[in-house]
């Protein structure tokens, strides 16, 4: 994979009306900044808080895990920043530019069957570039350059169907960072995949985002991948969401497998371990209790 | 409100089912694993099974004659049906007439007018309901009050309404093809996938691009699959129509056999239009396997 990314980053320089278009503000972009947010949904009449008065603050080029129990407004908060979903209460913005609906500066992995099963894998990457204007034929070009830093460069005329889940999610990287968004939205992406395939992909997203640097907002539930990953771990209380911890992961990088043995992983996965289990407990008792 | 498509013009199979595509179990690497396709179908296995479908028809063929031959007459009265041998005949004498050509000639060219005008109006209606609820609510109840009307009802109206004969079995025709492709454009277009919609949207698509991009082609083996109901239907319809033609068209060519008392004729009017239909749903079947290319190929991920 490390030769595959070296020998695509000349590449995905040429690109420079797409990288220029999408780098307009210079460098530093995806900045992404929470202010005092809320999100209710309406529920058996009333209201009821998925995101409750969350704060945060990204900085540009920032890997972020947001970890929480399940329900507890994950992909709630992940969906507001993409744009999906309106604020009740509170700001959003990213880069000074308050969110007022999706957009290719935000480019969002979802869990899994998110690809159009009617395009190829080439064209599915291709669509955010064409719909960005830039022509059929450098479209194709840009989605050829990202699908081999994924490595599917084979695949490109396969149709999604025919592909492994871990291959489908690797599809749906490309084509989310084929639009350089400054920032990479991505709901538990690798949540379907079994566990080696899983570790595999971590990897490889950890070599991809080297190259690009952007800042990343990564929801997941699961532990050792919100330490395998992130520079930051927010961690959100049951329902409704709060924002009850926010960890640096001060582990060196270029990071590997070997890692998640490690002494010092260990200690970081025993704090989020210790504060998930307090707030499952909670929303167990929540449940149970009405 | 929610629509179903009529569990009448829901066909058997509404889509042909893909292939099945195993995956590798012992791969080196999970995430590599492509999928592997099964050799398409065994030849031997499918000519065989177009052997029986023929013997099947013959079987009937056997049936028939021994029934006319016998006198069969228990319930079904089979005395004053002619033999297959005498409606053969008058095939023969038939198909070397050139008014028979001309029949089929005219019910082709009416069919064609009517399923062309049923696809276009079918189709932008149906996507029309399925994404708009104000165009739910004005034309939903129209095509659920005159669905079930049939053919035949509407020809006292539609000659009174309509300036020529032509243009009443056409109208006729067109009115049978077009409710199933309403309604199963309108089942497709419903059903698209919210997460497509999210994606594309995340991706800088638009409205527009979103309807070319997602929404048609998610729907497209749902309308494929009411394009080709509507042809059958469109034939079935046909028939009522030519009850009105003076001269020509298969439909008027049954209806006037009848009328004389013409039983061989009234046979070959029937087969005539059964054969026609089946062939040319087939046809649509045909023409429309490019554009679900990606279903023979893998199916939904
Ligand atoms: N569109 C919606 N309408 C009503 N309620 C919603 C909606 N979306 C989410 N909710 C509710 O908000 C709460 C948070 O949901 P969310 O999907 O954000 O949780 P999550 O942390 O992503 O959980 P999981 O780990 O299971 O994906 C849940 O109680 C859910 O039922
Ligand atoms: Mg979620």
């Amino acid at each position: 994979m490390n030769a595959v990314v070296s020998d695509n980053r000349l590449a995905i320089l040429d690109h420079s009306r797409l990288r220029s278009r999408a780098s307009a503000k210079g460098e530093g972009r995806g900045h992404v900044s929470v202010r005092g947010l809320s999100i209710e949904f309406d529920h058996n009449g009333g209201k009821r808080a998925a995101v409750q008065n969350a704060e945060l603050d990204i900085r540009p080029g920032e890997f972020v895990c947001l970890l929480g129990p399940s329900g507890c407004g994950k992909s709630t908060l992940l969906n507001a920043i993409a744009g999906f979903v309106q604020p009740t209460r509170g700001t959003l913005s990213v880069d000074a530019q308050p969110v007022a609906g999706p957009g290719p500066d935000r480019g969002m992995v979802f869990q899994q069957h998110s690809l159009f099963p009617w395009k190829t894998v080439r064209e599915n990457v291709a669509f955010g570039p064409l719909m960005a204007g830039v022509g059929r034929q450098e479209a194709t070009s840009v989605a050829r350059t990202f699908l081999s830093l994924v490595g599917l460069a084979a695949f490109e005329d396969a149709y999604p169907g025919t592909l492994s889940g871990g291959m489908q999610q690797r599809v749906g990287i490309a084509r989310a960072l084929a639009n350089y968004p400054s920032v990479l939205l991505m709901d538990e992406p690798f949540g379907a995949l079994d566990a080696q395939t899983r570790i595999m992909m971590q990897e490889n997203l950890l070599e991809i985002w080297r190259e690009f640097r952007n800042t990343v907002v990564f929801v997941t539930h699961d532990i050792d991948e919100a330490v395998f990953l992130s520079d930051r771990i927010v961690v959100m209380s049951a329902s409704p969401g709060r924002i009850i911890a926010d960890i640096r992961v001060e582990l060196p990088r270029p990071r590997e497998q070997t890692l998640l043995t490690s002494a010092e992983f260990m200690d970081y996965k025993r704090q989020c371990l210790d504060l998930i289990r307090q707030e499952t407990l909670r929303a167990f008792q929540q449940q149970n209790g009405g | 409100m929610s629509v179903k498509p009529n569990p009448a013009f829901e066909p058997a199979e509404p889509t042909p089912a893909p292939l099945p595509t195993p995956r590798l179990a012992a791969a080196p690497s999970p995430a590599d694993a492509p999928a592997v396709t099964l050799p398409r179908r065994r030849l031997p296995a499918m000519t065989g099974r177009y052997l029986v479908r023929a013997l099947a028809l013959l079987m009937a063929l056997v049936v028939w004659h021994v029934a006319t031959v016998t006198g069969f007459n228990f319930f079904v009265n089979f005395e004053n049906v002619p033999a297959p041998l005498v409606v053969g005949q008058t095939l023969l004498a038939e198909l070397a007439s050139r008014d028979f050509y001309l029949h089929i000639a005219h019910s082709l060219g009416r069919v064609a007018l009517a399923y062309a005008y049923a696809v276009v109006l079918g189709v932008l209606t149906g996507v029309l309901i399925g994404r708009s609820r104000w165009a739910e609510d004005i034309i939903l109840p129209y095509i659920e009050l005159f669905r079930p009307i049939p053919a035949v009802a509407w020809i006292p109206l539609a000659i009174l309404m309509l300036p020529t004969e032509q243009s009443s079995i056409v109208f006729i025709t067109f009115l049978g093809a077009f409710f199933p492709i309403v309604l199963n454009t309108v089942h497709g277009v419903e059903q698209t996938p919210d997460v497509l919609v999210r994606a594309a949207r995340s991706l800088g698509a638009n409205n527009r691009a979103i309807l070319w991009h997602v929404v048609i082609p998610g729907a497209m083996p749902s309308i494929v699959a009411g394009l080709a109901i509507g042809m059958g239907v469109a034939w079935f319809s046909l028939l009522a129509g030519e009850i009105i033609s003076g001269q020509y068209g298969i439909g008027y060519f049954t209806w006037n056999s009848y009328t004389l008392v013409q039983y061989p004729e009234i046979i070959i009017g029937m087969l005539t239009i059964g054969g026609l239909g089946t062939l040319s749903t087939l046809l649509v079947r045909k023409a429309c396997t490019p554009l679900l290319r990606w279903q023979a190929k893998g199916g939904r991920p």
